[in-house]
């Protein structure tokens, strides 16, 4: 302890030292410093106002003026930008900027595309209502876009019914290889999304895996016609490509239920049935929302599927969006195409989320 | 009643039988990627390795391979780079709209990628801009940022902030403390962000369909092949290789993940 | 002759959104002092310790340390170190990089900042424990290198937040002693945050102790247990008994009340200030008062009878009802003459010393 005792009083030149360097080399830690120092003052002097983020300074007429020179021409924007709420925004800004910019941006664009019109290849930009009119009243678009929705909403369904026991097998029996096991499970649907669909084509098709093992094994005569391009093959197809995604959701809120509440329920006089409609089931009711909406929303406007195992009869909406912006070349119905699809599936998952909450209501 | 299977046995049983249909499609390309048939079907003939042999002279393939390395290199670098920002902020910072604002980054995540891919389309021919790998490039950082995302927040919520207070406090600068601290402690988190965005953008195929002009990743370069139903096999065998590749990738990215843990993880 | 105090705290304010975590604080830690800063948890002590260190800004006021003043100074350009709540220990480093990490900055040269590092282990006696990885330590281990690893950089105050709270009981009563000795020996200003009374009586040489951002009082421990400002403050530290009284007087340096069931008190105010004696409160501590058994004779004496019983092994406490007084009249008596074996119902006589009695702002 002597040791220390000898050089105790920190040396304060190392620290100067330390920071004219830092003048030279972090401007961002200066600027934020020179906010703060403000900060301080502004209250000190009791000019009260509001500071960056909005907070209310306190005023204190009868506190004394502080000996600090007055840093005059601060503007508000450095003084945000050393507030709290001003860092955390400066940090987010670069990732927040790019979807704004390549997000937000484009989805006004085709959103304001949508009330324009164009003739061959020139866009006239006086507003109509006209490609709407079409989007939704020309059978060939209504019927695709409620085949595209039945679909979606169906997967979504499929998906976390099936994915929900095994979210819960993980959760409650996985113990020690819960990481490893939502590894496995998620593995095949982080990579070859267009494979896996290409795979599906090679076992449904006419001469594909399944038929011709059934041939082979002399359990049917002459292949299935109907195992491939149909509604159905995309129903399949889409259901297996999700059905890891949707256990994410649902295994985080049966991870966040708290076993004791189970406990309490059975000591109470529940039986397993009771305990999971009354207990388990209202409290990861925001992860099977989550787990609908996840599969749901992308899934309406999925194109390769369609396009690979669906046939004349499993064609979606997606189809139709890419006729229009490739072939046919009309961008304006194709964003109101879009845009309708987008705000039709909104409304759907707003219903199912009212629906959902009511169910959670009832079970009680 | 005792002829009943047990629930605990069913419920094992279920979840065996999902993961392993989970996996057939998915390995079953590779079956038949070496099987001695020109189609697809039952029974398997026989072993070969020529589809294989006949994607190495393949210069389009090869020119698809290059460009899908170019565009997930540059994902995964310019998409770790953004969401270690945004990371930070989500679990660092305390403001107002901070919800709303990763909301909307980590949008691409449920947006269906046909509305993505077209409003980027319109926006950028809008521009006068040239499809090219640049403009996939563009499309596949939105769509990796919110994986990205989720990776390093768990990386930096996986660690103490009084460690930064802790370096700041010792007398080290903002930078250093970056330098010294925070990114040695995030590097697993780093590298295992690095190769989930490289896999997501490698398998990517609806942004790079519509975004890609004359230069085509490898998905792409697929997609086309499929009009031909006598390269099916040689599909069949390129797709192996993806599929390959992108187990391996996850495997690593997993193993970094779980580094970054254990290391970070306080014994008491 | 006036000192400058190492830190001087002047008006300091802190408003989070409509919230006032600290309000108008106002105190000065002298050189060499062992300072602690006591309050139930979220009363603003760590916001306050945390201002102190550079990690928060005041809203409004300012802090000076070594009179300067700190206002848009960063935490790695003060002559203060941290240990922090959770150690902080860096993981990615062992033992002795840690110790050495502020020290890297400094470039001493490679000699001169080994030594250092061996003298600040050997203080903390963890020299064997160098190459041992940050991960791998036990919580006291952990805390001696976080001790080690801010001493080192032989700061002008050393900053505390809790830095026992995570050790078993044991540990920390060892960790009470070491601290405390260490402060001694080094002899620089130490600042603790914590809210065990236990650990401020008895390691500081001044607490503020703290309410709701507010400092209700800075003393010596002695001074604040026998004669805390007011009621939140004696409740806080101890028990104490509140008292019902009649004609409550405060003039100049001394109180006079009745107390119905006790009698007529005079008291001292002992330099404390009652700004308002409408809602001042008199109060006793349990362990001033003591049972009168059969055959003593004491004076003054009070009588009541036993509601109820607590043992707690070297002592037992006592509720005693008194007539006239609303609240039940605790007793602390050791066991040595048989307190714990007082049947509940029993009629008891109780003495006190007269001048026991203090009075309390409300």
């Amino acid at each position: 302890m002597k040791q220390l005792l000898n050089g105790c009083s920190v040396n304060l030149a190392e620290k100067r030292l330390a920071f004219n360097s830092l003048l030279a080399s972090n401007r961002a830690d200066l600027f934020r410093l020179r906010a703060r120092r403000t900060g301080t003052l502004n209250a000190g002097t009791g000019t009260a106002g509001k500071s960056g983020h909005g907070e209310e300074l306190h005023l204190d007429p009868s506190a004394p003026t502080l000996p600090v020179e007055r840093d005059r021409g601060q503007s508000p924007v450095m003084r945000f930008l050393g507030s709290e709420t001003g860092k955390g925004w400066l940090t987010i800004s670069p990732p927040l900027l790019y979807a704004m910019l390549l997000l937000i941006g484009p989805i006004i664009v085709i959103v304001a595309n949508s009330f324009w019109s164009q003739d061959y290849l020139t866009i006239d930009r006086t507003f109509t209502l006209d490609n709407y009119k079409a989007a939704l009243t020309e059978p060939i678009y209504r019927d695709l876009l409620m085949r595209s929705l039945f679909v979606s909403v169906t997967v979504a369904f499929v998906t976390v019914i099936l994915a929900y026991p095994v979210a819960w097998f993980v959760s409650f029996h996985g113990g020690r290889y819960k990481g490893l096991w939502l590894f496995v499970i998620t593995v095949p649907f982080w990579s070859g999304y267009l494979l896996r669909i290409l795979s599906w084509k090679v076992i449904l098709g006419y001469k594909g895996v399944l038929n011709s093992g059934l041939l082979s094994l002399g359990i049917i005569s002459e292949p299935l016609n109907w195992l491939i391009y149909n509604v159905n093959a995309v129903i399949i197809t889409l259901a297996h490509s999700w059905a890891a995604f949707a256990i994410l959701p649902l295994f985080v809120s049966l991870e966040k239920l708290d076993r004791s509440l189970l406990e309490a329920a059975a000591d109470l006089g529940d039986g397993p049935v009771r305990r999971f409609l009354r207990i388990t089931l209202p409290l990861t009711m925001p992860g099977i929302v989550a787990a609908l909406m996840i599969v749901m929303i992308p899934t309406v406007g999925d194109y390769v599927t369609p396009k690979l195992v669906g046939g004349k009869d499993g064609v979606m909406i997606a189809n139709a969006i890419q006729v229009q912006f490739g072939k046919a070349s009309n961008w304006p119905l194709g964003a109101a195409l879009a845009v309708s699809t987008m705000v039709i599936v909104s409304i759907v998952a707003g219903g199912i989320v009212l629906l959902l909450a009511g169910l959670k209501r009832l079970l009680k | 009643m005792r002829f009943l299977p047990n629930p605990r046995r069913l419920l094992s049983t279920y979840v065996i039988v999902y993961v392993a249909i989970l996996y057939f499609p998915v390995l079953l390309l590779p079956v038949f990627s070496f099987n001695d048939s020109a189609t697809p079907k039952l029974p398997l003939v026989g072993f070969t390795f020529r589809w294989y042999e006949s994607l190495s002279g393949n210069a389009a393939m090869q020119g698809a391979a290059w460009n899908s390395l170019i565009v997930g290199v540059s994902a995964a670098f310019l998409s770790t780079v953004l969401g270690i920002c945004a990371a930070r902020a989500i679990t660092r910072h305390r403001f107002r709209g901070k919800a709303a604002a990763s909301s909307l980054i980590m949008a691409p995540l449920i947006l269906p990628e046909i509305i993505i891919a077209i409003s980027l389309l319109v926006v950028l021919l809008g521009l006068g801009l040239q499809l090219s790998l640049i403009t996939v490039i563009l499309g596949h950082l939105l769509i990796c940022v919110p994986y990205s995302v989720t990776v390093l927040v768990s990386g930096f919520e996986g660690f103490d902030p009084s460690m930064e207070e802790a370096s700041r406090d010792l007398g080290e600068t903002a930078f250093g403390t970056l330098r010294r601290v925070t990114l040695p402690m995030l590097m697993p988190s780093i590298v295992s962000s690095l190769l989930v965005t490289f896999t997501i953008s490698l398998d990517e195929f609806i942004l790079a369909f519509f975004l890609s002009g004359t230069e085509p990743t490898l998905p792409v370069y697929i997609w086309g092949q499929l009009r031909f139903a006598a390269k099916l096999p040689n599909v069949l065998a390129l797709g192996s290789i993806l599929i390959a590749a992108s187990l391996v990738l996850l495997t690593a990215a997993e193993l970094f993940r779980r580094r970054a843990e254990r290391k970070m993880a306080v014994r008491p | 002759m006036t000192v400058t105090p190492m830190i001087e705290i002047r008006n300091v304010d802190k408003s989070f959104g409509l919230f006032r975590a600290l309000d108008t604080l106002n105190a000065s830690i002298r050189e060499g002092e062992f300072f602690s800063l006591l309050g139930p948890s979220g009363c603003g002590k760590t916001t306050l310790l945390r201002m102190i260190g550079g990690f928060d800004n005041p809203s409004s006021g300012e802090i000076l340390i070594g009179g300067k003043s700190m206002a848009g100074i960063p935490p790695n350009l003060r002559p203060t170190n941290m240990v922090f709540q959770s150690y902080a220990i860096f993981p990615h480093l062992n033992v002795s990089e840690n110790v050495a990490y502020g020290l890297k900055r400094l470039r001493l040269g490679r000699d001169e900042e080994q030594s250092r590092v061996r003298q600040a282990l050997e203080q903390v006696e963890l020299s064997k424990l160098g190459p041992r990885m940050g991960n791998q330590l036990s919580g006291g281990q952990r805390q001696r290198v976080a001790l080690a690893r801010a001493l080192v950089m032989r700061p002008k105050v050393l900053l505390l937040d809790e830095p026992l709270s995570a050790l078993d009981k044991k540990l920390r009563e060892q960790m009470q002693v070491e601290l405390r000795h260490l402060q001694r020996q080094i002899g620089i200003t130490f600042v603790l945050v914590t809210h065990d009374q236990y650990e401020a009586l008895s390691m500081s040489d001044r607490i503020a102790v703290m309410f709701e951002g507010r400092i209700a009082q800075i003393a010596e421990p002695k001074e604040i247990y026998q004669n805390p400002a007011t009621r939140q403050v004696a409740d806080f530290l101890g028990g104490m008994n509140f008292l019902t009284s009649s004609e409550l007087a405060v003039n100049g340096k001394s109180f006079t009340a009745t107390l119905p069931g006790i009698g007529d008190i005079t008291g001292h105010l002992a330099g404390k200030a009652i700004p308002d004696p409408a809602s001042a409160i008199i109060g006793i501590r349990p362990e001033r008062l003591r049972i009168v058994w059969e055959g003593e004779t004491a004076d003054p004496i009070i009588t009541g009878k036993v509601v109820d019983r607590n043992y707690f092994g070297e002592v037992t406490s006592l509720a005693v009802g008194i007539k006239g007084q609303t609240q039940h009249l605790s007793v602390v008596e050791t066991n040595d003459f048989g307190a714990d074996d007082i049947p509940v119902g029993s009629d008891v006589r109780i003495t006190y010393d007269r001048d026991a009695f203090v009075i309390m702002q409300g």
